[in-house]
This record gives structure tokens, C-alpha cells and sequence, in this order.
């Protein structure tokens, strides 16, 4: 299936050793998706959607998607066609 | 010293695999990097695989490019984004050695000769290499592994896209000395014909001429090539931290109408140098030599040069620098007072175009040289001042904050200060 890339509005949380951790993002349609647990976090390139930055590999109502955190400060998830 | 392992590194088609990266869409189809579609000009900076095999080359006007591939679609360049890949990749490079010199945007040698205890032998650091550049930047290398640069270089041309050649000190004879000459670093079109005409026509019988005869015809470089090819290139890698990956950042511009006084060329002058000196530091770079370009309205051109006492990105200096160049080197009336009350005989002729740019460019970590007669307290203000303006610029725009100068000539103060993005790669004599 074609995927695209898709910016959304995070909320995030700095813990006081100063990692960034992801706690929901707000999807197009108006919906707040809480991400229930990250199992991931590393550098990585999107092919699907076409972008680099810090990868999320996130459990969003017990399905696993991908958040990346772009270098120019931007959040992106691989959204897919028609959705 | 022992036998080195060096790796050069050298990211395939570089600004179209990093275009097609951002734009799935057009991937599978010819792109080419280059020029402004637009205004339909330009040349052809990179073309992605699919836009080579169907003939279009690197340096071809895009009239030209269309010709031979009608259906290419052309993007227009993004430096500033280039460079930050640029600048990812070498942060991958460092986990490997701290040994690491650029040539280009693009390549690097590498010399992982300390790190094959930790990381593996040559081999296996090109190929984790080649991993984690496709994982993490999406992007494939050519890496060529060998016991000196020219080899290595010679490695990562030898199979492309995406492959790893060795060129051990047991294989080379086997590998290198069958390729055309022209491969060989520093072997350009002309030199390539000079030795052709005396039937040399491989890497391998340049190897095994004789020495002096090539010395003759050549002079010194005949013996540096005739070491090249033989594999006695045992010029370091350079510990860099220091050297940027560009050569050079520079503006110029057309004035909307002639520059008849000082002050009319110092307001456009500033207005460049601003661009320039911004995007030094947004990209981490100083600069050690500050270059003009003039052109007056007959289009009789020329550009002077002169080192700064410390590399700078501070916009007053490379601007008083420039600015410093031009009274040196060209006579105008101070103002429009004076070119009234004068004859115009007594000066040369008004300005159309010009030009400032920042060269000898080294990154954020080289050192700055203090001395009694400067003043660093100075400085540092300076830097943060324009840290200060760069912030409020990028929240509220470029035209939030201006220097009173630029109230003197709106008009001229508004140009738009063109960005001229060449990048020239190093040579390889560098000091």
C-alpha cells in the first residue's frame, strides 16, 4: 500500500536525563492517540513516507507504528493512503 | 609503519539519492538535481541512475538533459539539506575513527587502521558502514577498502551503486591495473591524452613505465602519478575536525540600478555579507579568506581576495573585510555630495554586480589565534549579537531586523541577495 508522510502536533515529555519521550500525537481528523509503550528508539530512514530523524517504534492501541522525530524539529508518522 | 587499512567512502549520486529519498513519488523515474527548472537554466548537478543509464551526465545544460531524456524531471537544489546528510554521515563515520577527511560533500576516507581491534578488520567496517547508512539515512554508499588513499578512492569508483571493492596490496595489480588510466586520481581529460599519445593507456602501464621518462614529460607530477599507480601513496588521512566539507560559501548580486557611490556599495555589500555570514553559521563553518567579485556596467569584471587575521563568521568583519577589498581596489565618489560637486574622470566607472564570499573554510572546532592587538571580549560580543539576530530573524522573518545602514537606500538595501550555491570539492594537495 502507498504510504505518505504525515506531520502531526506530539506532546512530549523531557525525563531529567534529557531524553525526549513521545506521549500522544494528534492525528488529522482530530483524534488523540496515546502511545501506549515505545520498544525502539533509534536513527532511521522512512522509505515509505521519505524522510531521516529519530525513530519511535511505538504500540499505539496494541498496534506498533512508527514515530520519527525529524532533524529540522519536526514529527512525522508513515500515514497510508486513503487514510 | 605497518600496513594501513584506509576506506573511502562515497555516498551514490548523492543530491538525487537524497532528493528521491523526500520524494517517493518520483522515484524509478529520471530526476536530475539541478538549475532552476523555472527559469529553465542551469546545469545538471547529479542524475539518479535511472536518468544516467539513459545518457544524461553531470554537467549537461537541462535543454540538453531533456533532449536526451525527455521525460526527466528536474528538482532544484537544496544545499542547506545536503549538508545535513553530509553532516549525519560523518557522525556515522565517527563512531569508526577520529581519522576522517572529506573530499567533497559527498566522500571520505577513513582510516580505520586503529580500530580493527574493536571493530572488525576493513571489510567488515565498509559493510556495516553500507548498513547503517542505508538504515539510518536511506542512502547507499560505494566504499573502496585498500592500504592507501588512491586505492580506496579507486575502490569505491570500481563498482557503483552500493557495492564494496577491495584493493589489498595482493589484489591491486589484478584489479587497478587493467582500468583505463583516466580512473586514476589527478588523471583529468588532458593529461589522459598526453598519455595515450605516448601509450599509456592503462593504470597498469603507467605503473611500469619508467620513471623519469614520465618525470620528463610531466615533470613532478609524472613521479607522483607513476607513485600513485604503483601504490606508494602514503600521504596520512588528516585527523579532521577541522576542514568543512565545502570549499566555499558565497552571494552575489545584480543591483537594481548602478552603484555610483561608496555608500551604495557598502549597503549592498552588507546585505550580502549578512547572507553569507548566516549561512556560515548555520552551518557550522568560518571562513579564513574573504573574496569580492565587481562588475561594472561595461561588464568588465574582476574579484580580489585577502585573509582575515581569524577564521570569522561574524557578519561586521567578513563585511568590513569585503567592504576593505573594494576601497582598495576601486574608486567611486564617497556619496552623492561628492559626485556632484566632482568631475567624473577622477573615478571609475559605476558598478552593476557584486559579489562577497566566504573561503578557506574550516568548521566550528578549528582554533582562533589571540593575540595583544585584538580584541576577543570584542568578538564574543559580536558573536552573540548576531546569534541574537539570527534567533529573531528566524521567528519573525528576515526583515524583523535590520542595521540603520540599510535605511540609507531601501531600494538597494531590498535586493535580493541571490544564493549562489557552487560547491567546489578539495583538491587533493590541500595543505
Amino acid at each position: 500500500m502507498k504510504s505518505y508522510k504525515v506531520y502531526v502536533d506530539v506532546t512530549a515529555r523531557f525525563s531529567k536525563d534529557g531524553r525526549l519521550i513521545p506521549i500522544s500525537f494528534l492525528w488529522k481528523d482530530g483524534h488523540v492517540y496515546e502511545i501506549q509503550r515505545i520498544t525502539d528508539v533509534c536513527r532511521a530512514a522512512s522509505l515509505k513516507a521519505g524522510g531521516v530523524g529519530i525513530r519511535y517504534t511505538c504500540i499505539i492501541d496494541g498496534k506498533q507504528s512508527h514515530l520519527y522525530y525529524e532533524d529540522n524539529n519536526l514529527w512525522f508518522v508513515e500515514g497510508k493512503a486513503g487514510a | 609503519m605497518g600496513e594501513r587499512t584506509i576506506l573511502h567512502s562515497d555516498i551514490n549520486a548523492c543530491y538525487a539519492s537524497i532528493e528521491l529519498l523526500h520524494r517517493p513519488e518520483l522515484r524509478g523515474r529520471p530526476v536530475a538535481v539541478g538549475g532552476d527548472p523555472q527559469a529553465r537554466h542551469g546545469i545538471v548537478l547529479t542524475a539518479d541512475y535511472v536518468a544516467k543509464r539513459r545518457g544524461v551526465k553531470t554537467g549537461m545544460a537541462l535543454w540538453q538533459a531533456r533532449q536526451v531524456c525527455p521525460d526527466i524531471t528536474f528538482v532544484p537544489p537544496r544545499m542547506d539539506l545536503y549538508l545535513r546528510f553530509s553532516k549525519m554521515a560523518h557522525e556515522i563515520y565517527s563512531e569508526y575513527t577520529d581519522r576522517q577527511e572529506p573530499y567533497g560533500i559527498d566522500e571520505s576516507w577513513l582510516d580505520v587502521t586503529d580500530s580493527a581491534t574493536i571493530k572488525g578488520d576493513g571489510l567488515r567496517i565498509a559493510t556495516e558502514i553500507s548498513r547503517r547508512m542505508k538504515a539510518e539515512l536511506g542512502i547507499t554508499v560505494s566504499i573502496g577498502v585498500s592500504f592507501n588513499k588512491i586505492f580506496a578512492k579507486l575502490g569505491s569508483d570500481y563498482k557503483k551503486p552500493d557495492a564494496i571493492t577491495t584493493m589489498y596490496a595482493d589484489e591491486f595489480q589484478s584489479k587497478a591495473w587493467s582500468l583505463p588510466v583516466g580512473d586514476l586520481l589527478y588523471v583529468g581529460r588532458s593529461t589522459e591524452r598526453k598519455l595515450r599519445s605516448i601509450g599509456i593507456a592503462t593504470i597498469g602501464e603507467l605503473a611500469r613505465c619508467e620513471e623519469c621518462i614520465l618525470r620528463a614529460k610531466f615533470g613532478k607530477m609524472g613521479s607522483i602519478l607513476w607513485a600513485f599507480a604503483n601504490g606508494f601513496d602514503d600521504s596520512p588521512v588528516r585527523i579532521e575536525n577541522t576542514a568543512a566539507p565545502i570549499k566555499s560559501v558565497g552571494n552575489s548580486t545584480t543591483s537594481p540600478r548602478d552603484l555610483e557611490t561608496d555608500e551604495d556599495v557598502k549597503i549592498v555589500l552588507y546585505v550580502l555579507a549578512e547572507s553569507v555570514a548566516a549561512r556560515l553559521r548555520e552551518n557550522g563553518f568560518r571562513c579564513r579568506t574573504v573574496e569580492i567579485w565587481l562588475r561594472d556596467k561595461n561588464l568588465v569584471s574582476f574579484t580580489r581576495q585577502k585573509k582575515v587575521d581569524n577564521a570569522t563568521n561574524i557578519t561586521k568583519e567578513i563585511a568590513e573585510a569585503g567592504y576593505a577589498l573594494y576601497k582598495a581596489n576601486y574608486k567611486l565618489p564617497a556619496d552623492q555630495s561628492e559626485k556632484a560637486a566632482s568631475d567624473d574622470s577622477r573615478f571609475q566607472k559605476p558598478l552593476r554586480s557584486i559579489g562577497i564570499r566566504g573561503s578557506d573554510l574550516v568548521n566550528d572546532n578549528y582554533w582562533e589565534q589571540l593575540d595583544l592587538f585584538s580584541d576577543p571580549m570584542l568578538r564574543e560580543k559580536q558573536k552573540k549579537m548576531d546569534a541574537a539576530v539570527d534567533s529573531i530573524r528566524g521567528r519573525f522573518g528576515f526583515y524583523s531586523i535590520r542595521r540603520g545602514l540599510m535605511f540609507g537606500d531601501t531600494v538597494l538595501s531590498a535586493v535580493n541577495a541571490k544564493e549562489d550555491h557552487t560547491v567546489h570539492p578539495h583538491g587533493y594537495f590541500t595543505p
